[in-house]
């Protein structure tokens, strides 16, 4: 075991990746010598050469493209996208190809060893661009896996999982966790699960869903909660596709109350389908309304960064109106 | 110098022969941007100007010579390193500095910061933080005024990077059929963030040479040099005006202090210090100084004068940005939409 935060957790599950498969390679803008905007890709390219791992020119869509092409050949690519907003002028290459080879190939062929890793999230003043999570847009886009840990220990595990899987994965980090989040990871090669939830906490109550940063919102809000004699139970999605209606169900049959936080807008969000989900399975059991906390209808503010975030007081609010409906 | 398109000759307004006076405001307007990145480098520390931000420290020649060559009806779009190019085209110093502190008197009213500045009332119709996005809308913005027939024109400002995404090529390509008065200006400072440009675009080909084979009318010049910055710019003015060509300059550059920040970096290790220091030889600024004074144009009593006012006009500022309110939280929800559109509101916590 080692302490580290998210991004050497990070990092040393691309070295470990790297060092297994000779296949794997590391590209993007800024992540060569120099390791990229936040040191994510540290020291591979002085490892493993320029030939497996490089800058690119600033060109999304290039990158996911030359990604496309490299794995459709066997090649292993972890393309990264510096910020989870610039990934949009990529978006046509990963919804319109990379989702898709596997079928429109007849199953020929795919790009499933494709990994795009990239930042998403606010709560750092980054203002319109650097601050959105767009995870409800590609999981509108049967084909592609998206991924997004919590904390080191699941960043590595779920990292290595994405790498291996034979499915493109979009694997999104909270990068408002980045050094933030610390905690004991363990030094050799283990997969997570992908496509499975995570029960963090259990609880008979209300059952918490949430992913990646407002993972820890939701946990303070259920300290707040429990205060009041409210038992909460927490779950992390992890996988946002394929998603683990299982284990939520079997949650809310037992809680009877579901609330779900994510950053991302409120219309449209991913809670929508989570939620149209548990009432089709569960509606007998529900004791309330199934209850989201998420980001406001607004463009990412920098000016009303709080009153769109959801945070804890909000989530607590929330637990709070949803037990006593 | 390079000149692509032989039909066009170089412009009858020299810099050499403008009046002191205009050769004066030329100081001051790079003085100006200077001194505004300074102070906001100086204060950024503090915590109170929480965005993002990319200075011009280094890069003032460009924008402060096409300020004085554009009129007010001339639009202009830029990129995430925007104060200088929004200084240059009248913006309004209080708006801009309120817009990075996220304050409601910000041009933007506190919703986008230092990347987002947009402020119609100067032409400034929007700078943006993904790289290239503004290309095409500066195309468009031609069209229209093209379609009016009034003789105004868009800059596009864009960076050595913006020119390898692919919508550069789009947008060149169309300026091109269509003709438009557009002057793209790349400000060509070697670097996209950490990535030199050998790393990103074949050694010995130039940015220019791409625009002309686009069929651009292209040229290249020293951007830390007013007078050979004033020569193209005005050529490419001219030609853009006169509804010849789109056009394109590819100044040369160098930024000072780290891409994103108030800091220097030059020693962790993508650029050198040996570097930095042969480009601050060259100091825009101080370059213009010297030919100003020996041209006695320019005398130390007028420099400290003119550095007295920018100092008041900029502390004067701040103290603007500082002091205004943040935006209430009722209007976290404005303006998305035109008003009287229903939307879901979800809760807003008290600010
Ligand atoms: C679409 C997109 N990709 C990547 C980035 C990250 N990024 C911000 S500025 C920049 C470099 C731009 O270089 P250049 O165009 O030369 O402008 P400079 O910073 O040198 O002024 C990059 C890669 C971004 N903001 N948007
Ligand atoms: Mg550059």
């Amino acid at each position: 075991m080692a302490k580290m935060n998210i991004l050497q957790a990070v990092n040393n599950a691309l070295h470990i990746a790297m060092e297994d498969n000779e296949k794997v390679m590391v590209f993007g803008e800024d992540v060569g010598h120099f390791g990229g905007v936040f040191r994510a890709t540290s020291n591979l390219q002085e490892k493993f050469g320029r030939d497996r791992v490089f800058n690119t020119p600033l060109v999304e869509q290039g990158i996911i493209g030359f990604a496309n092409g490299l794995a459709s050949q066997g090649s292993v690519p972890v393309a990264e996208i510096q910020f989870g907003d610039y990934i949009f002028p990529a978006f046509d290459q990963i919804v319109n190809e990379t989702a898709k080879f596997r079928y429109r190939s007849g199953g020929q062929f795919s790009v499933g060893s494709l990994t795009i890793r990239t930042p998403y999230g606010g709560g750092i003043a980054g203002g319109h661009y650097h601050s959105q999570s767009p995870e409800a847009f590609f999981a509108h886009c049967p084909g592609i896996k998206i991924v997004i840990p919590r904390n080191p220990y699941q960043a590595k595990g779920l990292l290595l999982a994405s790498i291996r899987d034979d499915n493109p994965v979009l694997f999104m980090e909270p990068k408002r966790l980045y050094r933030a989040s610390v905690g004991e990871v363990p030094e050799e090669d283990y997969q997570l699960p992908l496509g499975k939830a995570e029960v963090v906490k259990e609880g008979s109550d209300i059952t918490l869903l949430a992913w990646g940063a407002q993972m820890e919102i939701i946990e303070k809000a259920a300290e707040m909660a429990e205060k009041d004699g409210v038992s909460s139970e927490i779950i992390d999605l992890r996988s946002i596709q394929p998603w683990d209606a299982d284990t939520i169900c079997q949650s809310v049959e037992k809680t009877g109350r579901l609330l779900i936080n994510h950053e991302a807008p409120l219309t449209g969000g991913f809670a929508a389908e989570v939620a149209a989900t548990v009432q089709e399975r569960c509606f007998l059991n529900l004791e309330s309304p199934i209850a989201r906390v998420c980001g406001l209808d607004t463009p990412y503010p920098l000016a009303h960064e709080k009153e769109y975030m959801p945070d804890h007081l909000k989530t607590y609010e929330a637990i709070m109106r949803t037990m006593h409906f | 110098m390079k000149n692509s398109s032989p039909e066009t000759q170089e412009s009858a307004v020299t810099f050499e022969n403008m009046n002191g006076a205009y050769k004066l405001s030329v100081l001051k307007s790079m003085l100006r941007i200077r001194m505004v990145e300074e102070e906001i480098a100086k204060r950024y520390p503090q915590g109170k100007m929480r965005c993002p931000t990319h200075l011009s420290v280094g890069q003032e020649c460009v924008p402060a010579v096409i300020g004085t060559l554009l009129s007010e009806s001339d639009l202009a779009v830029s990129t995430h390193r925007a104060h200088a190019h929004y200084l240059a085209k009248g913006g309004d110093l209080k708006a801009m500095l309120a817009e990075i502190y996220g304050k409601q008197s910000g041009c933007c009213k506190g919703r986008g910061g230092s990347m987002h500045l947009i402020d119609e009332k100067v032409g400034f119709k929007g700078s943006t933080a993904i790289v290239g996005n503004t290309i095409p809308i500066g195309v468009g913005l031609a069209l229209s005024q093209k379609l009016r027939g009034k003789n105004d024109i868009t800059v596009v400002f864009l960076g050595d990077g913006a020119i390898e995404e692919g919508v550069f090529y789009e947008a060149a390509n169309f300026a091109v059929v269509k003709k438009l008065p557009v002057l793209f200006v790349c400000e060509n400072n070697l670097y996209s963030v950490y990535s030199p440009l050998k790393v990103r675009q074949p050694q010995g080909r130039k940015i220019c040479d791409i625009a002309s084979t686009i069929g651009l009318h292209s040229q290249e010049g020293d951007g830390n040099i007013v007078a050979e910055t004033h020569r193209v710019l005005t050529t490419a003015i001219d030609v853009c005006r006169q509804g010849q060509s789109a056009t394109f300059v590819e100044l040369h550059t160098y930024r000072w202090r780290e891409h994103c920040g108030p800091h220097y970096d030059n020693d962790i290790g993508y650029r050198s210090e040996a570097e930095f220091l042969a480009w601050k030889e060259r100091d825009p600024i101080e370059l213009y100084k010297t030919q100003l004074y020996k041209a006695k144009i320019l005398d130390a009593e007028k420099l400290q004068v003119m550095i007295r006012q920018l100092e008041t006009e900029i502390q004067d500022a701040f103290q603007f940005a500082e002091t205004s309110p943040y935006p209430p939280s009722e209007q976290a929800y404005s303006p998305v939409f035109a008003q009287g559109v229903n939307i879901n509101i979800a809760e807003v916590a008290n600010g």
